[in-house]
């Protein structure tokens, strides 16, 4: 066994330590995604036995209402949520000075980032109370009446999404002033001397620098707004009338409150289709960037 | 530097710009500061509807010890300790080796397990919720802290990997031949080489994820049920159904959640931008 060992350390001891955290992440995370696409083919209350229906779950769900109200949500969500990355540039622009006092008033601007989502989702219920809330004493200064953005189907959705913009933004800011910080000087300098200046030194100087940070902007945006659930639960629990649900709460809705698993499983499936392709795009234009860095 | 920065000699536009700055955070943290307000404000203010003027009595002590009494949210905020610390080892053991090995020692196939750790990363939790819900309550860890502590950090080694691998392929190359040619074996190179340069990697990816796990919430809902195990998030959105009107009680128990990941941001600020912000810049 020594002798084995001895000889076998070089690659031995790099498999024994890789193991631990490749069979954790590969047990937890990665069997678990897929053994919900082997679940939802089944009728399961998530105790009992387990029965094969086939297509039914995904049969009912094309003819399920509630699943394009969701969809529709995570749309609306996704497209609302693109405004955080332009949003996050233009803060970040506006406050890249190096004067005293910048600073703190940078890291002021990234506190919405460290909340929680739920911290959040109880502050922002706050401002949209239709009686003590901040919304009311805006709409109170010009003699109106806000209206119950949480309680009205026709706005329940954009106001989360809003709420929810408020930490997106940040993270996007935190990017591009990181993005800011390492501009060529060269470039910049000679942008300069170029006479270009504003919006066409921003367009045709910045920006192109700025690509790599911006696709990751662009990217994490899209998987906050595809993963979006905490703001939902907290803020609306879905309602009113399931008018608010995106495909992570009815999913969690389904299986937790209707003991129905395997419709819950179908979907999860479809979020996980949909997933798989952005995270496709992703690691693509990752690994674009990293060859283009070589 | 972009934009242009203002001369130094412009006192007046300086003043100005940190001014009109300071005007923009002021609006941008406005609901923040609506809820800190609250959480001193009296329950008899409150009942006058006195809910935005400025307090006429400050009763900061009594709402907090309120929270601290009359509501379980010491014992949740207990809880997320006990979750979220150990969590965050096992997370920063489990990386350093995974990302030591994908970036030192390529073999067939590390890229493929490279990139699993890093798209499993992006897929949302529900996608995994019913076997994992299902695996926690046949190993009879449901609705215990151990749940939690087991899912998150299998959760988090796939970002963390990330990061360790990106950090300790940047390493300089020499070190390791170096190492390699006085026959060192590879935990020895861990032990000597890897462990005391990663230090600042590590701190980084420590506060992340302590922010990351604390913030949780889906699965602080699915792995848990009863209040001797519910992490503070769990905590304050049931705290805020049982208090409706006391919204002075909710908004200092919303401080309280709050203040944990807030003050670490601060304390660590430049290995927190340093972490989220690593693989979007070069260098």
């Amino acid at each position: 066994m020594p002798r084995f060992w001895r000889k076998n350390r070089h690659w031995l001891t790099p498999a024994l330590f890789l193991l631990p955290g490749l069979i954790l992440f590969s047990l937890v995370i990665l069997a678990a995604s897929v053994e919900t696409v082997w679940i939802s083919p089944h009728d399961w209350d998530g105790i009992g036995a387990k029965t094969w229906v086939g297509l039914a779950n995904y049969v009912e769900l094309a003819d399920d209402p509630q699943f394009y109200v969701s969809l529709k949500n995570n749309v609306i969500w996704l497209l609302i949520f693109m405004l955080a990355p332009p949003v996050g540039l233009a803060l970040a622009l506006i406050v890249n000075q190096q004067i005293s006092g910048m600073r703190i008033l940078k890291s002021l601007f990234f506190v919405p980032l460290v909340l929680a989502t739920v911290t959040v989702g109880v502050i922002f219920g706050w401002v949209y109370d239709p009686t003590y809330g901040l919304l009311q004493l805006i709409f109170g200064l010009f003699g109106g009446t806000a209206p119950a953005l949480l309680s009205d189907e026709n706005f329940a959705t954009f106001a989360v999404v809003a709420a929810a913009l408020w930490p997106q933004i940040a993270f996007c800011m935190v990017l591009f002033l990181a993005g800011l910080n390492n501009l060529n000087e060269d470039l910049i300098g000679a942008g300069r001397v170029d006479g270009a200046r504003g919006w066409r030194m921003l367009r045709h100087v910045v920006l192109p620098q700025l690509s790599q940070v911006g696709f990751i902007a662009i990217a994490v945006t899209v998987f906050g707004a595809l993963r979006s659930f905490d703001m939902v639960a907290v803020m609306t629990t879905g309602g009113p009338y399931g008018s608010s649900t995106v495909l992570a709460y009815q999913m969690y809705e389904e299986s937790i409150f209707s003991y129905r698993f395997g419709y819950g499983a179908a979907i999860a499936t479809v979020l996980f289709a949909i997933m798989v392709s952005f995270i496709a795009w992703y690691l693509r234009g990752l690994i674009k960037a990293e060859r283009s860095n070589d | 530097m972009y934009p242009r920065p203002i001369p130094e000699d412009a006192k007046i536009q300086r003043a100005l710009y940190v001014g009109g700055v300071t005007l923009v955070v002021a609006l941008w943290l406005l609901p923040l500061f609506a809820v800190m307000l609250t959480s001193i404000r009296s329950n008899e203010e409150l009942m006058a509807g006195n809910y935005w003027g400025w307090p006429q009595k400050f009763s900061l002590v009594e709402n907090y010890t309120a929270v601290f009494e009359q509501t379980a949210m010491l014992r949740f905020f207990l809880n997320s300790l006990l979750i979220t610390i150990p969590s965050v080892i096992g997370v920063l053991i489990l990386s350093t080796l995974t990302g030591f090995v994908l970036s030192r020692y390529p073999f067939r196939g590390s890229n493929l397990i490279f990139a699993l750790f890093v798209g499993g990363n992006f897929l949302p939790a529900q996608v995994m919720m019913i076997p994992v819900r299902d695996l926690m309550v046949r190993l009879g860890l449901y609705d215990t802290v151990y749940a939690l502590i087991v899912f998150h950090i299998a959760f988090q080694t796939g970002f963390a990997t990330l990061f360790m691998r990106n950090f300790i392929a940047a390493l300089p190359g020499e070190l390791f031949q170096a190492a390699r040619a006085e026959g060192a074996s590879p935990a020895q190179v861990l032990r000597h080489v890897v462990v005391p340069l990663v230090r600042p990697a590590l701190a980084a990816l420590a506060i992340l994820t302590f922010t990351f796990i604390w913030n949780d919430y889906f699965w602080a809902i699915v792995l848990t049920q009863s209040d001797a195990v519910k992490p503070v998030t769990a905590g304050l959105n049931n705290l805020r159904g049982e208090w409706t009107s006391a919204w002075n009680i909710v908004s200092a128990a919303t401080i309280f959640v709050a203040l944990p990941p807030v003050a670490m941001f601060f304390l660590m600020q430049k290995h927190f931008i340093s972490g989220l912000t690593m693989g979007a810049v070069k260098g």
